[in-house]
């Protein structure tokens, strides 16, 4: 008998994406075609968890099960991609049930929201939101464990103590394990929330301790774990698209016959395009299945395929650039203004101004998109590494025409996400091919060529800022126009202008103390699909802003980091809501204002371990950016090299983070690492342009990330310990990135007088 | 024909040759350990053992292994204990984990070669794989760290 805690419960069909949900009143809304809801009145806004779409979910028969041997398995329903997600999840609902780790086991929630609560894994999220949740349930299953084993000896509860997967009966000593109430625990009713009672911090085991192994680290060390690119079924056969190059585009012809004539290959499908905007759906094309994946690899190599590219076939970025610059130089959608930032500008005697050019780029996810469709009798079935489960049933569902209770989205292991996965487009196409093959089994594979050319974007951004210097060369008024192609393009009828969402990622919550603040949003019209990428708009606001405080420290003559602290001013807690930020990444502004002191205490710390102000050699320089993203604070000093050849090196960079309590520091410190890496890579590598409407990257060579010869020579991450445990929680997995550019521009000034005003870096330190 | 040894079993494949070992091993044989990143050499994650040499999946056809032995993630140590998978554990290297079996592969190349590499031989040899999560930093230690349990014994 396994899993007796485990009840089924009828699945039923409440799902929507929740990536626009939660935004709360701002600049903009999008009026058409959102899939998701803004609550009406303020009275009505719900945040954080319970302001994402179906909510949260705490009970444990939904979660825990124990079975007959005592092995603990915890359904994880967020998502793993590498943040740790399914040790951190098991972890904190083993130490409120006094589970003995190596007795805990996790398994994969399938997409289905009404039961799990929402299961959307971005946004820096799962712990943020879960952890509480999290710990109810293992304290509510721990209690009926407790009054299962009183029950057994009929003795009061009160005389019972679980621990470390036994029950005590503590006047007698007497013991049971878990295993053997768990059946009888399984059928008493769950506490009510106000009767859960939960551990106090002083006896956890494993929440905050940072020494549990990754419960994959096993199968992911020994080729055994499974993710989307990995499933195979019985008679599955294997699908590439050849997928119009422009966004947009459609078939205008295609002959298929020398296709047909590749060994293996079965047949030939097309895919009707989704019309502009096409949101998660597939972009059409050519199909060719397979008995293999290479022979369907080599089967589209022979297509000979005409397209008709459609509204988008002159998206060049050498003039969309010079597009977005010019609608930067002129007045634009005002989204914050106190004071008159216009009128002191106007008078100012001495004013700084600089423009900032931040690419696109490419998630590339080491796992390609993948994704395995099977239909029988009338029901999908689908695995697929997919941050969004819930999305990708009701999108397969929709675009199926099948029930959505009759739709199952497994879900693998994520090699990799940063947000491309968020998007299920890959698996309809799996679904429409297996329909298309009587519901056989179809595994769709997406080639490196295909991720990289067909990504949802990163957007590309110019940032202008403008501030009036006063005589001690401070910013008497600051202006900052950001122009940008929004997400919101993906959803609505050509949207010119950032959502709410996007201002929100540091450009109009800017924490500083000026007097008088003009933020612009000027137009922008996307030509291709953008989508999220890890930290999002934080990436080019936090360039911009954090690199024109250090040029305009630069123009007084002051030291970056003293003028940065003086920037931010005294300690205090912002409220959102009262600088234009109505959106606040979805949470309370109450419970998480914007704390400077907090945001200066990382700039302390990791100034301080950087050893700021220490001389260096030629040719080195130490630089600092600090930016607060998804509810976290994070600070990053990087000493970087220039050689005489203009070839740069990392020796060292030093990450503070504060988000406030920690669950699992050794994840956290991960994503540090990993988020300086990837910034790494952003910062000096990776650009996607577009000619002709086409993407000019191919794969891992046109379109380059950081590899261990690029990677910082040391990384070291100091985490501000956590406040008390019933503090608001942080995100770890986003905050990370959005520093680490500006840190490394700020740093090459410093090495070498060059100002870095446009990504990546490339070849402009070359001499 | 072709005739191969595969984590030293013998295999006969009598389709296209000219399939390269990375989907022979993973849509025929079912060896899903080594992993589809670029199929073009440029990114590491299908990292195999060709007669003990390190060798690129996606570049090596089931033609180029006839006759050769050829050795999987799945295939480096019985019960997954090699000394390089011992420490990316203790070190809990992976994040996503799906380059991880080509990083191991190349790895244990490296120790075979260089069983006291220096961050040097390291990047050296491992800037060839790809690690989107960046999880380099803890390869690097991880490498070093297993190289210091073996102290230079031949792998």
């Amino acid at each position: 008998m396994t899993n007796p805690l485990n009840l089924s419960s009828t699945i039923t069909n409440i799902s929507r994406r929740g990536v626009l949900t939660g935004l709360g009143a701002g600049a903009f809304v999008l009026a058409v075609g959102v899939p998701g809801s803004i609550p009406a009145k303020a009275q009505d806004a719900k945040y954080g968890g319970d302001g994402m779409p179906n909510g949260l979910r705490d009970d444990p028969k939904i979660f825990v099960a124990i079975a007959d041997d005592g092995t603990v398995t915890v359904t994880c329903s967020r998502q793993e991609m590498g943040q740790g997600v399914r040790t951190s999840i098991a972890l904190i609902v083993a130490d409120e049930l006094e589970a003995d780790w190596a007795r805990v086991k996790v398994a994969q929630a399938q997409g289905d929201e009404a039961r799990f609560g929402n299961q959307d894994t971005d946004g820096s999220r799962s712990i943020r939101h879960f952890f509480m949740p999290m710990r109810r349930c293992g304290a509510a299953a721990r209690a009926m464990l407790e009054e299962a084993a009183a029950q057994q000896w009929g003795v009061p509860v009160t005389e019972v103590e679980a621990s470390n997967h036994e029950i005590e009966h503590k006047p007698s000593g007497r013991r049971i394990g878990y295993g053997a109430v768990a059946k009888a625990a399984a059928e008493l009713p769950v506490p009510e929330r106000d009767a859960i009672e939960l551990k106090d911090a002083s006896r956890f085991r494993y929440i905050g301790k940072g020494e549990i192994g990754l419960i994959d680290g096993f199968d992911m060390t020994t080729g055994r774990a499974q993710y989307g690119i990995d499933t195979r079924l019985p008679d599955m056969v294997y699908a590439v698209v050849a997928r119009p190059p422009v966004y947009g585009g459609k078939i205008a012809s295609y002959d298929d016959a020398e296709a047909l004539k590749v060994p293996g290959v079965l047949k030939v499908v097309t895919i009707e395009p989704t019309p502009i905007p096409s949101e998660f759906q597939p972009l059409g094309g050519v199909a060719v299945i397979a008995r293999n994946t290479w022979a369907a690899i080599q089967g589209r190599s022979k297509l000979e395929i005409t397209w008709d590219d459609g509204p988008n076939k002159a998206y060049s970025s050498d003039t969309y650039r010079e597009t977005l610059e010019a609608a930067a130089r002129k007045p634009g959608a005002v989204v914050r203004n106190s004071g008159d930032a216009d009128g002191v500008l106007a008078k100012a005697e001495k004013r700084l101004e600089a423009e900032y050019y931040i690419p696109h780029l490419a998630q590339a996810s080491m796992e390609p998109p993948a994704a395995t469709v099977r239909i029988v009798d009338g029901k999908c079935e689908a695995w697929a590494c997919v941050q969004a489960p819930q999305a990708t049933r009701d999108r397969l569902a929709g675009r199926l025409g099948i029930p959505v209770e009759d739709v199952t989205v497994n879900v693998t292991l994520l090699g990799g996400g940063f947000g491309r996965k968020s998007k299920p487009d890959f698996v309809v196409e799996a679904g429409l091919l297996s329909k298309a093959m009587d519901g056989a089994p179809v595994k769709v594979t997406w080639t490196r060529e295909d991720d990289v050319q067909h990504a949802y974007f990163h957007t590309v951004s110019v940032e202008r800022l403008e501030a009036a210097l006063d005589a001690g060369g401070k910013p008497a008024a600051w202006l900052h126009r950001s122009v940008a192609p929004t997400i919101g393009s993906l959803f609505g009828p050509d949207p010119k202008h950032e959502l709410p969402f996007e201002l929100g990622m540091g450009l109009v919550n800017l924490p500083f103390s000026i007097p008088n603040i003009r933020i612009e949003n000027p137009e922008a019209v996307a030509m291709t699909r953008i989508g999220w990428y890890r930290s999002v708009s934080n990436i080019p606001h936090a360039f911009a802003i954090q690199s024109f405080v250090a040029e305009l420290a630069h123009a007084a003559g002051r030291d970056h980091k003293d003028y940065l602290l003086e920037l931010i001013g005294p300690d205090r807690k912002i409220d959102p809501t009262a600088i234009g930020d109505g959106w606040n990444y979805g949470e309370d502004p109450k419970l998480y204002p914007i704390d400077t002191g907090r945001l200066k205490g990382v700039i302390e710390l990791a100034t301080q371990e950087a050893g700021w102000g220490r001389s260096l050699p030629k040719g080195r320089g130490l630089g600092l950016a600090a930016h607060y993203s998804f509810v976290t604070y994070v600070a990053v000093a990087a000493e970087v090299e220039v050689d005489e050849h203009g070839l740069l090196t990392i020796p060292r960079m030093d990450i503070a983070i504060d988000c406030g309590p920690q669950v699992n520091p050794d994840r956290i410190r991960s994503q540090m690492e990993g988020a300086a890496i990837m910034g790494v890579g952003n910062t000096l590598l990776g650009e996607i342009t577009f000619k002709d409407g086409r993407v000019e990257q191919n794969n891992f060579d046109g379109y380059e990330v950081a590899r261990i010869d690029a990677s910082p020579k040391e990384i070291h991450v100091h985490l501000v310990p956590g406040p008390d445990y019933a503090q608001p929680l942080g995100g770890v997995g986003e905050p990370g990135v959005p520093p680490i550019a500006p840190a490394i521009a700020n740093a090459i000034f410093a090495a070498t007088g060059k100002r870095i005003r446009q990504l990546p870096v490339k070849e402009q330190l070359s001499v | 024909m072709a005739i191969l040894r595969v984590n030293g079993e013998e295999r006969q494949y009598d389709g296209d040759s000219s399939m390269p070992l990375l989907w022979y091993l993973r849509d025929e044989l079912g060896l899903i350990g080594t992993k589809f990143g670029c199929g073009q050499a440029l990114c590491g994650a299908c990292t195999i053992h060709v007669d003990g040499t390190a060798m690129r999946g996606c570049q090596t056809t089931i033609a180029d292994a006839d006759g050769l032995s050829v050795t999987t993630i799945e295939g480096l140590a019985a019960d997954g204990d090699h000394p390089l998978q011992i420490a990316w554990r203790e070190l809990n290297v992976p994040q996503c984990g799906y380059c991880q079996s080509g990083q191991i592969m190349q790895a244990a190349s490296l120790l075979k070669d260089t069983p006291q590499p220096t961050d040097e031989d390291i990047d050296s040899a491992m800037s060839g794989n790809i690690c989107r999560c960046g999880t380099y930093p803890r390869i690097r230690a991880a490498i070093k760290q297993a190289a210091a349990a073996t102290q230079g014994a031949k792998l």
